[in-house]
């Protein structure tokens, strides 16, 4: 019994038109059916925020989604969040600035949730920032890099709003 | 020549793959044909196995297989896994099976594993696999294990001492006899899992055309998993390769070789398609090492002055139930006590006791942070009962700078002896005293309390041994890409391996260090490694590469030189080539210098210079480099609840050389952000049937950024002359002072109600049924533990 | 942890849904997924059917009615925590629902299904309990109003037949300028709270307590409404020396024992939690 349906989803703007199994988490899907293996899996139950994605820039655990409940939404993953193959979006270039990773595992659930947060919140204060990544956990890092590389980053992009 | 990237900030070569999604973790290899692997585990923490059938298993739709310890025995050429680093102190071996036979000693031992289209259906077959098990009792506590009429982990074992050493040096007795004061402390120490983000996980696959196994593996050592590997399936060197992907994080627990890395490498010969495994958060509560328990009775002697006379104790350790490392993270525990102090006598007696549950290996720190948890837990008893202040009570003890180096009449695991080659610790003490604001908290703390809130401050000393060797080899080479090439059996966790590597080499070679390809923990890229772990790779391998480079650009200046007519010393390396420093112009590239002396058939190579264009160093040092620092924390505790803020953490450290600065503050800050979850948050608990009872991480607590503190890390450099570079080691630095810092501000943010703490983690129960005993109330609570 | 096989369904109606789980032997209901796809990864449950309610748009609504809001089993969290009528009327669902799991929990979580999972420190559970809110259930012969002190029926248990859905639930509001306060004991920010307590005041113009509700969370398997201290309040002039006394009644309560905390920790901090709630919406009364 490996019941399937058909969805259609579109992933870091890209459309898709897959068969999938029906039990198969969002996660799971992405990485081994479509190949986007940017988004991890540590645990599987809903708090480590590793496999965390933007459905319709909203974030979203992707291992406590199916993949057949993805059908007809837009889906942003870490390989979206550039805006080219050779320019970083100024959220990574923060990252990359301020030691925000270190084995990267934890760094694609770290981004999305951070490219809504700062969306939604474009003057954090420290303690928002910590607050806003309180369901990603990173074991390497102790957060102090990716807080300053947040807020670093919400700097970045208000001069960029500003510019003429 | 002046460095140019030793000592900067310089950017990491590892991000840009990982910002953008591109990282190539165990997880993302694939093939069309590759089968995914589930096991079936103990669900008991003891039994007998009387029968396994996988027949209904076997007939479920996409399953290719299921394996049996007896399916596996005709290809093993050893059928466990003897991993055990060598000592003297083991009463009996307790070695690994791939899979269980006939019994099996802990929950998540693997007894069959199963490999299907898909880890969907591996799951669902693995529930189909029957075992028929006959339920033995299970032993639960290290010291009740070591109790004459305990129940044996390993039913055919003669008893449950896995191992018992001393460590001693002068004379405690005498010490003892005559001090003026003696402190005694009961102290139960717990640490938990290694608990990376990226779980464990082994791609196997067999290529006929290379005739070769290929297992990719994440984990801190492959060239040890090759040997094993190799002895194991009978396969030689030219048959076998390991090979690390991109590592989620190890902390240890990564850095042992495991009973699935055999199983997954077999399937895949047995079934002739690749098969991947990949371990879930489930499987690594139980079947990933971890540290647990450790039970120090421990008293110190000191004269009227409070200097210290002497220490002494017992240990019990608890193992698991298996050897899957060796006796030494009990024996770094003892080690690690005195580092720090001048402590003229010592005595530890130490025994490690099997129990039924994963097998206990080091977790970052290695049993360091427990033997500096425990000296500083009493000399904070020396300070309360002699009326004295933490600080001036260490002091007074500290070792000195002008005596560096300093010998410590104790051997290391491999006998070497122990020497404090350089530091200055009382230095490192003031500065934290100065950043926690020391000196004047008392006013602030009695402003607090009269606003009904509990501050305190604590303060802890360490010293760690760093730089394990015998050696990392490093082979630094330049082909005709004209690209440098740096390879080493180094391995990279997220401690920024390449990046280290590249700035060595890539200060040899004018500094441009996109010019450098680095090849870590790759079977096939040098033919030895050791792997990553005891905060050893800056070290060992930073000081080969530096040898290598040195090495290799004086070859390539010299070809050089016979390629351009042009004098040594006028010569110069710069962003690929080199050139006459008076004349840029006339140079020649890196790759062109490589193709010389490649070896054109029948023709000489220029000026007699040696064939190709490469350097390999293995730098051998036996001793250890001695890191150090102190740590100081400011708690508040809400004494209606018993919970614990950390509000403030100060941490300088001694990195001897800070080859980039930006990558060291991580890896301290990352450090102690671990420890405060030791000191307060992290549990690994099981009940009395050896079930583990915190096997999620909503039972068991991973610190999260709403509670990690900002961390301020102070520097000192003291060169180590050990090396040529001066590095010491850095990784597992920042968790040594956090737990007793913590307990010290603990017991001073609650010193109105006479609060002791004798552990670590403690919780906040624990914490209300202390203030709650103390302030002798009648309602106590029963503490958790 | 991969879910276990299951036939999917995905009702655009909720008289499809019922009519699937009227049909359906061993169906599980999947709202927003936070608790139950856990669940599912863990073969913790291992059913049939899912029955995938997230394209039923009729379950999705927030709108004020006479007196109070009702909102659909579907509203997801998100909605509850920005909605400006909900900051008005009911600030103290506003406060309790900041400390349900994280941004990305209640981006897809849904008020219907915290209440029907039942989880001891569910805030949302709380909350309904605290304002003695009413379920709205659909089942094959039309819908019923459950009070919500009948809802919990034992441990994670709701008071619902196999066939019946829950679909709406009623807050009534309290008094413009009432008194409220959520406080809430987690070991990290976002965890299940191990204590909780909500405690909502009315008081007269003698500055008297005229209404009082007081619910412990996480304490019980189920929420525990405090009446015989609530009875206690009334007629009385709010003071943290009378909260004190009066919460003592709070250690009584049956505790839940487990590996975060033992039972009596949780009676202390039930204690310590109600006092907590009750100066909060002393702090606040008059505040409209």
């Amino acid at each position: 019994m490996s019941e399937k349906r058909n969805i259609a989803v579109t992933i870091n703007g890209k459309r898709y038109e897959e068969s999938v199994e029906v039990r198969w988490t969002l996660a799971d899907f992405m990485r081994q059916q479509l190949g986007l293996t940017g988004t991890h899996l540590g645990c599987e139950h809903g708090v480590c925020g590793a496999c965390t994605i933007l459905l319709d820039g909203r974030s979203a655990r992707s291992c406590l989604m199916l993949a057949v409940q993805a059908d007809g939404h837009e889906i942003m993953t870490v390989e979206g969040i550039a805006p080219s193959a050779d320019k970083l979006h100024p959220l990574q270039e923060a990252f990359r600035d301020n030691h925000g990773l270190q084995c990267g595992f934890c760094t694609p659930g770290m981004l999305t949730t951070l490219i809504e947060f700062l969306r939604d919140n474009p003057d954090p204060t420290e303690q928002e920032v910590r607050i806003a990544i309180s369901g990603n956990l990173c074991r390497c890092t102790g957060y102090q890099g990716i807080v300053a590389a947040a807020l670093d980053a919400a700097q970045r992009l208000k001069v960029l709003k500003e510019a003429p | 020549m002046t460095a140019r990237t030793f000592g900067n900030r310089v950017g990491r070569i590892e991000d840009p793959p990982l910002l953008t999604g591109k990282g190539r973790f165990i997880d993302d290899i694939a093939w069309p044909d590759l089968a995914h692997a589930a096991f079936v585990r103990s669900p008991h923490g003891h039994a007998c196995i009387l029968g396994i059938d996988a027949r209904v298993a076997l007939a479920l739709p996409g399953v290719f297989g299921v394996f049996t310890a007896e399916d596996f025995a005709p290809r093993l050429k050893i059928d466990r896994l003897i991993v055990g680093l060598p000592s003297s102190a083991y009463r009996q071996e307790v070695n690994r099976p791939v899979l269980a036979k006939d019994e099996v000693v802990h929950v998540g031992e693997p007894v069959a594993v199963v490999v299907a289209v898909n880890r969907y259906v591996a799951e669902d077959a693995a529930a189909l696999v029957n075992v028929e098990y006959d339920i033995l009792p299970a032993v639960a506590d290290a010291r009740a294990a070591l109790a004459k009429n305990s129940p044996n982990v390993h039913r055919n074992a003669p008893h449950n001492l896995l191992a018992e050493f001393d460590i001693a040096y002068g004379d405690v007795t005498a010490a003892f006899a005559n001090a003026p004061h003696v402190f005694r402390e009961s102290l139960w120490q717990h640490r938990g899992g290694g608990h990376s983000i990226e779980c464990r996980g082994c791609v196997a696959r067999y290529d006929v055309n290379e005739e070769r196994l290929t297992a990719w593996c994440s984990t801190q050592t492959p060239h040890t998993a090759m040997q094993l590997l190799s002895g194991m399936l009978g396969l030689d060197e030219s048959q076998l390769r390991v090979i690390t992907p991109d590592v989620g994080g190890g902390f240890g627990p990564k850095l042992i070789f495991y009973p699935e890395e055999v199983a997954v490498p077999l399937a895949a010969m047995l079934l002739g398609r690749p098969v991947k495994w990949i371990e879930d958060r489930r499987e690594h509560f139980v079947a990933s090492t971890q540290e647990r328990d450790q039970f120090w009775d421990i008293e110190i002697a000191v004269d009227r002055d409070a200097r210290i006379l002497g220490v002494r104790g017992q240990l019990i350790h608890e193992h698991g139930a298996y050897t899957a490392r060796g006796v030494n993270l009990p024996y770094e525990s003892a080690q690690t006590v005195t580092l720090p102090y001048e402590v003229p006598a010592y005595a530890l007696n130490v025994k490690l006791a099997l129990t039924n549950k994963v097998p206990v290996t080091p977790v970052r720190g290695a049993g360091q942070p427990q033997g500096c948890f425990a000296m500083e837990r009493l000399l904070d008893r020396v300070a309360r009962e002699l009326s004295l202040d933490r600080a001036e009570v260490r002091r007074r003890n500290l070792i000195q700078p002008e005596k560096m180096p300093y010998a410590k009449p104790l051997r290391s695991r491999g006998g070497m002896a122990v020497l404090l080659d350089s530091g200055d610790y009382p230095r490192c003490q003031q500065m934290v005293l100065d950043a926690i604001g020391w000196a004047d908290f008392r006013t602030r703390q009695s402003t607090a309390r009269a606003r009904g809130r509990y501050i305190g401050v604590g303060l802890a000393n360490f010293v760690k041994g760093t730089g394990r060797g015998p050696f990392e080899p490093v082979t630094v080479r330049i082909g005709p890409s004209g690209k440098i090439q740096i390879y080493s059996g180094a391995t990279a966790m997220g401690q920024s391996t390449r990046t280290m590597l590249a700035q060595i080499v890539a200060d040899q070679f004018g500094g441009a260090m996109d010019n450098i390809v680095v090849t870590a923990g790759d079977t096939a890229g040098t033919a030895m490694g050791i792997g990553g772990f005891n905060s050893r790779q800056a070290v060992m391998a930073g000081s080969s590469a530096h040898l290598a480079a040195v090495k290799l650009r004086e070859k390539t200046i010299a070809i050089a030189s016979k390629l351009l007519n042009a004098p040594v010393d006028q010569l110069d390396v710069d962003a690929g080539a080199v050139f006459v420093r008076a004349k840029p112009k006339t140079a020649i590239a890196l790759g062109d210098i490589a193709r010389a002396v490649a070896g054109v058939p029948g023709l000489a190579l220029p000026g007699g210079i040696a064939p190709g264009l490469e350097a390999s160093e293995a730098f051998v040092c036996d001793e250890m480099a001695y890191a150090n620092g102190a740590g100081a924390a400011e708690v508040e505790v809400d004494p209606d609840t018993g919970a614990v803020s950390v509000l403030k953490f100060v941490i300088a450290h001694d990195c001897g050389r800070a080859i980039n600065p930006m990558i060291v503050d991580g890896q301290i800050v990352g450090g102690v952000a671990h420890g405060i979850g030791n000191a307060l948050f992290e549990w690994m608990g099981f009940d009395a049937e050896c079930q583990p009872i915190t096997a999620t991480f909503a039972d068991y607590l991973l610190i999260g950024s709403s509670e990690t503190p900002d961390i301020g890390v102070l520097h000192l450099e003291s060169p180590s002359p050990l090396n040529p570079l001066g590095v010491k080691g850095v990784g597992e630095c920042g968790v040594m002072p956090a737990a007793p810092a913590i307990m010290s501000a603990i017991e001073d943010a609650l010193s109105p109600f006479g609060v002791r703490i004798a552990r670590t983690p403690i919780l906040p129960p624990e914490i209300l049924a202390a203030i709650h005993a103390a302030a002798g109330l009648e309602k106590t609570l029963a503490p958790t533990l | 942890m991969k879910p276990p096989p299951f036939s999917y369904h995905d009702p655009r109606t909720v008289s499809d849904a019922v009519g699937l789980l009227s049909s359906l032997e061993n169906a599980k209901v999947l709202a927003g997924g936070q608790s139950l796809m856990p669940m599912l990864n863990f073969r913790y449950v291992l059913p049939d059917h899912l029955i995938d309610l997230n394209k039923i748009p009729e379950l999705s609504f927030l709108r004020e009615v006479d007196g109070g809001i009702e909102l659909g089993s579907m509203t997801r969290q998100r909605d509850i925590e920005f909605s400006d009528l909900v900051k008005a009327r009911f600030p103290i669902i506003n406060e309790a629902i900041l400390n349900v799991g994280h941004r990305q929990t209640r981006n897809r979580g849904t008020i219907g299904g915290s209440l029907c999972h039942l989880d001891p420190s569910a805030e949302l559970v709380t909350m309904a309990a605290a304002h003695d809110a009413v379920v709205t259930v659909a089942g094959p012969n039309g819908t019923r109003d459950i009070p919500f002190a009948e809802f919990p029926v034992a441990f994670m248990t709701p008071a619902l037949e196999p066939n019946e859905l829950l679909v709406k639930v009623r807050f009534q509001r309290w008094a413009a300028g009432h008194g409220y306060g959520f406080v809430e004991f987690a070991r990290r920010h976002g965890d299940f709270a191990i204590a909780s307590a909500a405690a909502l005041i009315e008081v007269d113009a003698a500055g008297k307590i005229g209404r009082a509700s007081l619910t412990l969370g996480g304490v019980n398997v189920k929420p525990v409404r405090m009446y015989e201290v609530e009875r206690k309040l009334i007629g009385q002039a709010p003071s943290e020396d009378l909260f004190r006394e009066l919460c003592e009644e709070c250690r009584k309560v049956d505790a839940i024992d487990d590996v975060h905390a033992p039972a009596s920790y949780r009676q202390h901090l039930a204690a310590v939690m109600s006092r907590r709630a009750l100066v909060a919406a002393m702090g606040r009364v008059g505040r409209a």
